[in-house]
């Protein structure tokens, strides 16, 4: 192995800076039309009367689409079910007079320009009949209902049966600890807006070029959703500019130009402004409760964690909130609940970490507050609460687990022994310090997917695979893994990835792409090996009669003897005697279950936190922070620290400024707009450290990587919270922490 | 966007005639919060006059006038280059924090001082033409009409000053130094004269037409900023209190100059930010500072007795606590050459 587990720069980096990296929006082709979407101002009622005929007057305008005159769509709901759709029936835009939700899309107007049809939109009249909208969570914790079951329980499992009486274990409970906490909504807003660019071709044949997670995906609900034959499509996702979970399910614009482009037999683009990027997918608003009950000794004797979720009135989003408590802490006594209230929005959709960010910063909070009221070090406390086995998945083992190793790094990186746990008992100037820290936990898991593996006939390697790069490294991490896996130079090694002609793979979200599409990179590769030397024993005078394939390793662009490296031959040489033709073999991976359903699969991190907090005016900053990660293998520590420091600045945007505002007398989003809704600015960061410890897992894949997404983020809202407490003395409950709650 | 004319002016006299001769006309300088309001159909102007190369960026000291000794700033100059010019830094240092505590280095760059001046609020219920604004729909009997800041989402609004027409707030920070420096805005008007506006009557509390931020006419150009000269430069602070460290606007800002002698306070200014419709003048509380001997209690009397009239809405309670915080803390730093 030369090149997994080297801190090898970004193979696409060269692309991305000097702008060839091309976006959704970006692709031209000739005679293009755009279209710019006309959005509902009312969140729920019927639309009485739409006039376009201002719209169509303007010298330019091409049609304006509405539910009265859209083109004919699939008739049945499971044609507009995603590979992401929760149970229940999809929004489909421009269906009937029905609002839904604020924002909906109401109308699509195309004109031969962008500017054309941004003007025209303006002009197209819409009266609605607005009946009263119910979009505030707080306001129906009373009416929270069971989420009806769907496919994706498989990755997101509901709460496990109770075990235990937790009531009566808390009841008894020498120490006890209870709290609420509530959670507003928040957008994605990758820095990519949604844009979809459908290029209509010969005999109908659409190039969709598409802002998405999942190429696989669109395509398929394009296809089923306009009942066009799969082999009429074709949807091209080379660059993401970020997406978060935002492009796990196709979003409107997609439809809208496609439906378009077929109707006026014409390429089309639909891209949607940032005021509209608040009108799909969100991280939902939840509200949770925590109760403990510890014995003296810090032994938990009860938990009880329960989240309270809004989704749509048409599908039941979930997501996982309170397992982690499960995985983490092995109580005798335990009530998991999960519930979902319907309301006038659109469906949430998997927002960064799901579930887990929310769960966590509950639950770790809680964790630290009972640790006060023990008088114990919160760190002594984990320890001692501390789990090899998953009682949330039949007491499982976990398939590696070296928390307890973050733990101790983490600590001492960070210079945890040296805190006093008194809260207020640190200041710098009129600033008051505090140090806090939390668990985090995280998903490894792994589905199948399928790549293909080619030798030039110039000896050059080239693997493709239809996943997506949304920015995490995995062109990077996949061409370091064909790489080493035929022994070649990186150079000489080229991955593709965002084309439906390709191998597919599924969406690339739960942090499972590395393990997922790295297996089948590694198992194309891996044939292709095989087939290679297959052909090398066959050249003549080859030095490897008689020879088996486990006696050859591939080193340095050839197939050599172990016991002689003398005894190689090039892979150049092999292919070259190939009559002119390349070499491919195509593979597909699939998870081992036997060894996948005898163990828990996660990662772990711990993260500590030093805030300072000018208590006087409420203002937090994160001074410094260290999170210590164990996901496996990892296999490039520049772009997995990457990853994971941006998950740190996520949860310090989490934990003090994230908020998407809603006026629920309207059931609209107040700041949508980057310049309300705050995410941090650089002079927000400060000292973000990173370590990982390394675990060698051989159950989760053979790659024995976990995937390092999301485990950045989970563990850090909890540890500002502590932290807060530990620098003032306050307990705050409510995200984000803004200035008001602190002073 | 809808569509509009575009000119450029020539010179200040044709830039004003052009404006004057249609009242659906506007200037465009550095275009930051127009383009801006014009893209989500706040604003809908038929004409763009740009006057970006008009000769109006000069930064010079006053050789005659009531303001001699001060500083003249050209209307049409660059925020980024007001803030940095040495005579700025040198003897209004107060104006130079606050034009570097707003925005972005991208934005001021391009904005202009005579702009900045006439940024609008950004309120949401402003912004969003779907909402109820009075501001943005001052006829009464649009269906639009209303505040839909009065009883919404009000957090960031005013708590002194405002109207049951408008809560809304104004959001410059240079404007707020400009207002405690007691300068003067130059302006040329429709017939070609000049005429010059104390910073305290430029901008208007809303009362019952909130649709007018400023009392410059439709056709009014401003030409220069005039500050007078003063003895505050050892003795001032801009303090912005807002919800992320950079490219946020204030909850609260505070601009405390001082004219000190030894430890007693011979002159005061205070003008805030965040607070209401304009720039606010705290002059109980810098009634209340002149003659003092500079202490945190005299600092917390001079504060308590300004807030004492402030007015909150239902989310912005903690401002008048905040408020009172930040005067002080103001005062301190001012007192102490701005260093903690």
């Amino acid at each position: 192995m030369k090149y997994i587990g080297e801190p090898i720069t970004r193979v696409d980096g060269h692309e991305k800076v000097t702008g060839q990296a091309k976006y959704a929006a970006e692709f031209n082709v000739p005679d293009l039309a755009y279209g710019v979407v006309v959005s509902s101002t009312i969140t729920k009622g019927r639309i009485i009367r739409l006039d376009t005929s201002r719209a169509l007057a303007v010298n330019g305008v091409i049609a304006v689409f509405t539910h009265e005159n859209r083109p004919k769509t699939a008739w049945f709901d499971v044609s507009y079910k995603d590979q992401d759709a929760p149970p229940g029936s999809p929004f489909r835009p421009l269906y009937d007079n029905e609002i839904k939700y604020n924002g909906q899309p109401v109308a699509l107007v195309v004109a031969e320009t962008f500017e054309l049809a941004r003007y025209a939109a303006m002009l197209v009249d819409v009266a609605y009949e607005a009946t009263p909208c119910d979009t505030d969570l707080l306001k129906h914790l009373d009416a929270v209902r069971d989420p009806n079951p769907g496919v994706m329980n498989i990755f997101k499992p509901l709460p496990p049966k109770p075990r235990g009486d937790a009531d009566q274990a808390f009841a008894e409970a020498p120490v006890q600890q209870s709290a609420q906490y509530i959670h507003g909504m928040q957008h994605h807003n990758p820095m990519e807006m949604f844009a979809s660019t459908v290029e209509y071709g010969k005999n109908g044949f659409l190039t969709i070029y598409d802002k998405t997670q999942g190429v696989t995906n669109s395509l398929l609900y394009v296809t089923q959703a306009f009942n066009i034959p799969f082999n009429q499509v074709r949807v091209v996702s080379p660059y993401v500019g970020g997406a978060f979970g935002s492009g796990l399910r196709p979003q409107y614009q997609l439809f809208l130009a496609v439906m378009a482009a077929r109707d006026l037999k014409r390429s089309v683009r639909v891209s949607l402004t940032r005021q509209q990027m608040w009108s799909f997918g969100h991280r939902p608003a939840t509200v949770q409760n925590v109760r403990l009950g510890a014995r003296p000794d810090g032994t938990l004797t009860s938990i009880t964690h329960e989240a309270m979720a809004a989704t749509s009135q048409f599908e039941d989003y979930m997501e996982t909130v309170v397992n982690w408590t499960g995985k983490l802490y092995p109580s005798e006594n335990a009530t998991l609940r999960y519930k979902i209230k319907s309301l006038d929005l659109y469906t949430p959709l998997d927002m960064r970490a799901p579930g887990g960010v929310t769960g966590l910063h509950a639950i770790e909070s809680a964790v630290d507050e009972l640790a006060y009221k023990l008088g114990m070090d919160p760190l002594d406390f984990r320890l001692k609460n501390y789990t090899e086995r998953d009682w949330t998945e039949k007491d499982k083992p976990f398939s590696s687990k070296e928390l307890r190793e973050c733990f101790r790094q983490g600590a001492e990186r960070f210079g945890w022994a040296t805190r006093n746990p008194e809260p207020r008992s640190m200041q710098r100037g009129h600033n008051l310090i505090g140090w806090g820290m939390a668990t985090g936990i995280w998903d490894a898991a792994q589905v199948p997917a399928r790549a293909e593996a080619t030798l030039t006939v110039n000896g050059k390697l080239r693997v493709r695979s239809a996943t997506a790069d949304i920015g995490t490294g995995t062109y990077t991490i996949m061409t370091q893994i064909a790489a080493d896996t035929l022994g070649m130079p990186i150079d000489d090694v080229v991955f593709r990835l965002g084309d439906t002609t390709m191998p597919p793979a599924p969406i690339q979200g739960g942090s499972w792409t590395a393990s997922t599409v790295g297996s089948a990179v590694k198992s194309a590769c891996d044939a292709l090996a095989k087939t290679l030397f297959r052909m090398a024993k066959r050249l003549p005078k080859s030095p490897f009669v008689g020879v088996g394939f486990d006696d050859v390793q591939f080193i340095d662009g050839a197939i050599q003897l172990r016991q002689n490296p003398s005894k190689r031959v090039s892979l150049l040489e092999v292919v070259s005697r190939n009559r002119g033709r390349a070499v491919t073999e195509t593979a597909t991976s699939i998870p081992n279950l036997i060894k996948h359903n005898s163990h828990s699969r996660n990662a772990h991190a711990a993260a500590f936190v030093e805030v300072q907090v000018d208590e006087e005016f409420g203002t937090v900053h994160v001074t410094r922070a260290v999170t210590a990660v164990a996901a496996g293998r990892i296999l490039n520590p520049r772009t997995a620290r990457s990853q994971i420091i941006g998950g740190m600045v996520w949860g310090i945007s989490h934990a003090l400024q994230e908020e998407s505002v809603m006026d629920h007398r309207y059931g609209r989003f107040m700041n949508h707009d980057l310049a309300e809704y705050h995410i941090p600015v650089c002079a927000d960061i400060h000292d973000l450290d990173v370590v990982f410890v390394e675990e060698n897992d051989t159950i989760v894949n053979p790659l024995g990587v976990k995937g390092v997404g999301e485990i950045g983020l989970v563990a850090m809202p909890a540890a500002i919270a502590n932290a807060i407490f530990h620098a003032t003395g306050k307990r705050i409950y409510d995200l984000p922490i803004q200035l008001d709650k602190v002073m | 966007m809808r569509p509009f004319r575009f000119t450029n002016a020539k010179d200040a006299a044709s830039a004003v005639r052009s404006l004057t001769g249609n009242p659906n006309a506007r200037f465009l300088a550095g275009g930051t919060n127009l383009l801006d309001l014009m893209k989500e159909d706040v604003e809908r102007p038929d004409e763009l006059i740009d006057i970006t190369r008009l000769p109006l960026t000069q930064i010079r000291t006053i050789t005659s006038g009531p303001n001699q000794g001060g500083l003249s700033i050209g209307g049409l100059g660059r925020n980024a280059d007001a803030a940095n010019h040495p005579l700025v830094r040198q003897n209004y240092p107060l104006l130079t924090q606050a034009i570097l505590a707003g925005a972005s280095g991208q934005i001021r760059n391009m904005a202009t001082n005579g702009g900045n001046l006439l940024q609008r609020t950004r309120c949401p219920y402003f912004y969003e033409v779907s909402m109820p604004c009075n501001k943005r729909e001052p006829d009464e009997s649009s269906a639009r009409a209303g505040c839909g800041a009065l009883e919404g989402i009000n957090r960031m609004h005013a708590i002194f000053g405002w109207s049951e027409k408008c809560v809304a707030v104004y959001p410059s920070d240079m404007a707020i130094a400009l207002a405690a420096l007691d300068a003067t805005v130059n302006v040329r008007k429709a017939d070609g004269q000049e005429r010059s506006i104390a910073f305290a009557d430029f901008h208007r509390l809303p009362g019952d037409t909130p649709e007018k931020d400023t009392n410059l006419n439709h056709g009014e150009l401003i030409t220069a900023i005039e500050l007078p000269r003063n003895r505050f430069a050892d003795h001032s602070y801009y303090l912005k209190v807002r919800d992320r460290s950079s490219y946020a606007f204030a909850l609260v800002s505070v601009a405390a100059a001082l004219e000190m002698k030894e430890n007693r306070i011979v002159q005061a200014r205070i003008a805030m930010g965040g607070v209401a419709h304009k720039p606010w003048r705290a002059l109980k509380a810098e009634q209340l500072l002149v003659g003092k001997e500079a202490s945190d209690a005299t600092f917390r009397q001079a504060a308590e007795a300004e807030m004492a009239g402030a007015r909150p809405l239902s989310h912005n309670k903690f401002k008048v606590e905040l408020s009172n915080r930040s005067i002080v803390r103001a005062l301190q730093m001012a007192v102490n050459g701005g260093k903690a």
